[in-house]
């Protein structure tokens, strides 16, 4: 639809049409047979109806040109095959590089995934005009500049493709460990999970689109357990792992093994080892911490930052020892000063070597950063113990 | 589609080149032109003169006052640049990316074209 037409607009005003009349005739006449099929011929037919009308009254050339090639489309009603190569044409166009990251998450979003615009704006802490004309902006630069509604050749997919990935990545996140409200914002990941599926699938030979979604399915299968029953934070070495989802763990452990064995190393693939070794350890004493340490060894060697360097040395600090882990968490203080994990890393480690006045400094610092009611709630827990035998 | 491609860089960069680099550099440009040409997407293009040489008219006031100078100071100058016909956004990029440029940058601007009745065309 939106190839024909060129036009975001039309497209999503045509399916509404289409889906407020199967609101109104489906309970009359029964549900179609192919539902889908059923939607894409209304929608098109709207679009036509529309367009002749604007043709009518504008006499553009252009309307004449969509109009004969929106009805040069036909297509067997039931041929279903062709809506999962469009969802991947759109992915590409939400995510191209000529959007700016904040309009490629939003519109990635309202077009694939299905989240209202005040679902999103809630979840990126925007006022829901401002997110509106977010998309009313992205939208237009579509337009105006020609963004092509492709997949892109396989020349460009090598830079292309990182692009989506950043922008799934970006949604995940906020889904796992959400700024604002829940701690986990379970349809963000699910959405971030379906869309990496629906890139991986028809791309097998792209190694971090593989790499990416065993990332995410490791760290959602965690979901019921990361919280207790009020919602508070539970950490991870504390997690009753009988609520790890298995299967998902499973999943995950296959995509990630399927895609090692292209000897295609990156930052997601590793990501997801690292969290693969938490997922196979059956009691957290069983966890291979010094291997863990390693792929963040090799993790900073591909993309270096302080703050990989930060879960490098907490893995080390498991593997060897509190004492070693916190001087390197420490070297690390100049880069990291605005950075919450790195005061309430500091601040376990204090913890656990019982040098509780600076620990409950340290618990002060991250609780001055925390933004999730969850997260700020565990710190003060934290802090409230550390001042209870404090000097 | 039409975009016109406007080439920044540090215009001074240049300066310190002996004369075979220079004649190397213009072969580049030369062979640059050629492929834009045979791809279809060349409409026009040209060097400019450096900032050195610019004239700025500018208005707002009682008159529009002349002074020497470019329209704004930057530290990259507008150097060059080149009107394509692409079919999309990616041929623009992709032309960019294969300018015979050593930093600096290029942007991209859709150029807005009407139609002998001032409508616009798309």
């Amino acid at each position: 639809m939106i190839r024909a037409l060129g036009d975001f607009d039309l497209a999503e005003d045509a399916v509404q049409e289409a889906f407020v009349q199967a609101l109104e005739t489906w309970p009359v006449r029964g549900v179609p047979a192919n539902p889908g099929a059923w939607i894409t011929t209304t929608a098109r037919n709207r679009a036509i109806d529309r367009l002749r009308r604007e043709r009518v009254l504008r006499e553009k050339t252009e309307t004449l040109t969509q109009l004969a090639e929106l009805e040069g489309l036909g297509g067997d009603e039931t041929d279903m095959s062709a809506i999962p190569d469009d969802r991947l044409r759109l992915i590409f166009t939400c995510c191209h590089p000529a959007l700016a990251m904040e309009a490629r998450v939003a519109l990635t979003l309202k077009t694939l995934g299905g989240l209202t615009t005040g679902e999103i704006a809630r979840a990126f802490l925007v006022a829901e005009p401002t997110m509106a004309q977010r998309l009313v902006r992205a939208k237009r630069k579509i337009r105006s500049a020609a963004i092509p509604y492709r997949v892109p050749p396989p020349e460009l997919l090598p830079e292309r493709v990182p692009d989506v990935l950043a922008v799934l990545y970006l949604v995940f996140n906020e889904g796992y460990a959400a700024t604002e409200g829940p701690l986990i914002r379970v349809e963000l990941c699910d959405e971030a999970i379906r869309l990496a599926r629906l890139l991986h699938a028809p791309l097998p030979e792209e190694p971090e689109a593989a790499g990416l979604l065993a990332l995410m399915l490791l760290h959602h299968s965690r979901r019921d357990a990361r919280t207790g029953d009020s919602g508070e934070l539970v950490l991870l070495e504390e997690q009753d792992r009988a609520r790890w989802d298995h299967d998902m763990i499973d999943d995950g452990l296959a995509t990630l093994d399927a895609t090692l064995l292209r000897r295609q190393p990156g930052p997601y693939q590793l990501q997801a080892a690292i969290a693969a070794l938490h997922a196979r350890a059956p009691r957290p004493e069983d966890t291979d911490w010094p291997q863990i340490a390693a792929l963040y060894g090799r993790l900073a060697l591909m993309t270096p930052s302080p703050v990989v360097e930060l879960n490098r040395a907490v893995a080390i600090a498991m593997a060897d020892g509190s004492e070693r882990g916190l001087a390197l968490v420490e070297s690390l203080g100049g880069e990291l000063d605005g950075y919450l994990p790195f005061h309430s890393a500091r601040a376990d480690l204090l913890r656990r070597l019982d040098r509780r006045g600076e620990a409950a400094e340290a618990y002060g610092r991250a609780i001055a950063l925390a933004t999730n009611p969850a997260q700020r709630h565990f710190l003060e827990q934290r802090l409230e113990e550390m001042k209870l035998t404090a000097p | 589609m039409q975009y016109i491609l406007l080439i920044y860089g540090d215009e001074s960069s240049g300066a310190d080149m002996s004369a075979e680099e220079q004649g190397k550099t213009m072969q580049e440009w030369v062979d640059y032109t050629q492929w834009l040409r045979d791809k279809g997407w060349y409409l026009a293009g040209d060097a400019l003169h450096a900032t050195t040489e610019a004239t700025t008219v500018r208005f707002g006031g009682t008159a529009p006052v002349t002074t020497d100078g470019p329209f704004a100071e930057t530290k990259e100058q507008l150097g060059g640049y080149y009107l394509l016909e692409c079919k999309d956004l990616d041929e623009a990029i992709e032309a960019s990316s294969k300018m015979p440029v050593r930093g600096g940058g290029v942007e991209i601007r859709p150029v807005m074209l009407f139609d002998d009745e001032g409508r616009p065309r798309q």
